[in-house]
């Protein structure tokens, strides 16, 4: 009787999956290059904000701080909105996928600088040292010697924090960024089956972070070198 | 001016109300090996630092033929030719034990991937180390680690070399791999300033031994005066106390 039931609404969870793939595909294509790009533009962005804090002067880590704090301190939605619904005022107007990249790559470039700027300092400062005594400038030592060093040992870090972006990617469905949680939700609205529609939603998002959280556990061990193990 | 490769000329170091070095004068001529002993906390490191213009003195020149390099603005260029070999090695731990040599090929004399490969080969072979280019710091022991910290060194071509204790960290049975590369390269003329504890090796390789305490150089001179027929009591009471210590024969 109740597994009678069970496989009735799997089957019908299917149906909804195959009459409506195309959107769902869409969406899908969204979510993966949203996350993408703001895992890159955070890496890129959470980097620039690292070095300003730990090697710029007075005025650029104290900037460099106070904006952390202010992404760190503040919902991710508010800033969404922000950026979305509180630029027009200024003439920015700009689309919701756009918005989205803005505001994800802004936060977790925040998040992302916190977690360089430990393992840069958990490089030992005989490392940039050496470098000096080589004839490098500073600056030559913080990207031939440091940088190369702090990045890996946050490789665990990042994939961590691709695995939250491609989650929290979907709160850009509320700024009507059609991404896979937006076309569900205008699936949804259609057939009325949310529970149904919605349990499908999750399923997929449930494989894409075991597929890439394999992908990455891969990756890591590719580009282990001794002395460079990954540590969960 | 002068025919020295390096003079150091009454320089003066204080960190806050300590006042590490307090007049400190030497020179090195060229291909020779001088070494410097002394208690802990007296400022030998930071003589080398100096040296190495990683500080500036308060008072006083270090000049690097004719150079004034404490005024000098062109810090990285000279640094080029002042190898550094740390106590605790230093070595990029991203990169391979050729890599290591290579990187200021590379990066700093903007040599080619190729040259630059053939350099670091070289200087490993000089090491002994050829057959252990591809192999990481961690998976080196400290004496192989500091051969390629040496070998790091050589290849910048550098008009001088200085060490800091480069055999302290080591285990007593790795201490002669490295002792016997600096004393292979003192034979081949280069120009070394060497602060160690190894009173063995000082003596025999040593073209001239500075002792140093509180800050101040008590005595130079011939390493075997200091050794047997010193001029100032401290000198024979540290020199022997260190021989002692370390049961010197050559190791
Ligand atoms: N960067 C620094 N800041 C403050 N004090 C220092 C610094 N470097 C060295 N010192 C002090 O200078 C003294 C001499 O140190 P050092 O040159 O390392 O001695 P040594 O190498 O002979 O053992 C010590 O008292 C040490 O604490
Ligand atoms: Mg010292």
């Amino acid at each position: 009787m109740f597994l009678g039931s069970l496989l009735e609404g799997l089957q019908k969870t299917f149906a909804i999956f195959l009459a409506n793939y195309p959107a769902l595909l869409r969406g899908l294509t969204v979510t993966i290059y949203l996350t993408i790009i703001t895992s890159i533009g955070g890496i890129i962005l959470g980097t620039l904000l690292a070095l300003g804090k730990i090697y710029g002067n007075k005025f650029i880590s104290g900037i460099v701080t106070v904006f952390i704090g202010l992404i760190q301190g503040t919902p991710l939605l508010v800033q969404l909105f922000v950026i979305y619904y509180g630029l027009p005022a200024y003439g920015i107007r700009l689309t919701p996928i756009t918005a989205a990249l803005i505001s994800f790559t802004i936060n977790s470039g925040a998040y992302q600088a916190e977690y360089l700027r430990g393992s840069i300092q958990s490089v030992s400062s005989g490392q940039l040292k050496a470098a000096l005594s080589l004839g490098m400038t500073r600056w030559q030592g913080i990207f031939y010697v440091i940088l190369p060093q702090a990045l890996r040992r946050v490789i665990p870090s990042w994939t961590n924090e691709f695995i939250y972006l491609l989650k929290y990617t979907s709160l850009a469905y509320i700024i009507t960024a059609q991404e896979l949680m937006g076309e569900a939700r205008i699936i949804a609205s259609r057939n009325y089956e949310f529970f149904k529609t919605y349990l499908l939603v999750a399923f997929i998002y449930l494989l894409l972070v075991l597929l890439f959280t394999r992908f990455f556990r891969r990756i890591e061990r590719r580009f282990t070198i001794p002395g460079f193990e990954f540590k969960r | 001016m002068s025919k020295h490769l390096l003079r150091v000329e009454n320089i003066y170091k204080s960190f806050g109300d300590n006042d590490v070095l307090r007049g400190i004068s030497f020179h090195l001529d060229k291909g020779e090996t001088k070494v410097i002993v002394g208690p802990s906390g007296t400022g030998k490191s930071t003589i080398l630092s100096l040296i190495n213009m990683l500080v500036p003195p308060d008072k006083g020149h270090i000049y690097l033929e004719d150079i004034d390099i404490t005024r000098t603005r062109d810090v990285h260029k000279i640094r080029q030719n002042i190898g550094f070999v740390f106590q605790d090695f230093g070595l990029f731990n991203h990169l391979t034990a050729k890599g290591n040599v290579m990187i200021g090929l590379t990066k700093v004399k903007k040599m080619g991937k190729k040259e630059a490969e053939e350099i670091a080969m070289e200087e490993l072979r000089r090491v002994g180390l050829e057959n252990f280019a591809d192999q990481y710091p961690a998976q080196l022991s400290g004496g192989q680690k500091q051969r390629v910290g040496i070998a790091r060194a050589l290849a910048m071509r550098p008009k001088l070399i200085l060490f800091d204790e480069p055999t302290s960290a080591l285990d007593p049975e790795l201490t002669g791999e490295v002792l016997n590369v600096m004393r292979k390269l003192a034979t081949e003329g280069m120009t070394m300033l060497i602060v160690t504890h190894e009173m063995g090796f000082a003596r025999t390789v040593a073209d001239e031994l500075i002792f140093m305490e509180d800050g101040v150089i008590l005595e130079q001179g011939l390493p075997e005066k200091l050794f047997t027929n010193p001029e100032h009591p401290r000198t024979r009471e540290f020199l022997f106390k260190l021989t002692d210590l370390y049961n010197e024969g050559e190791r």
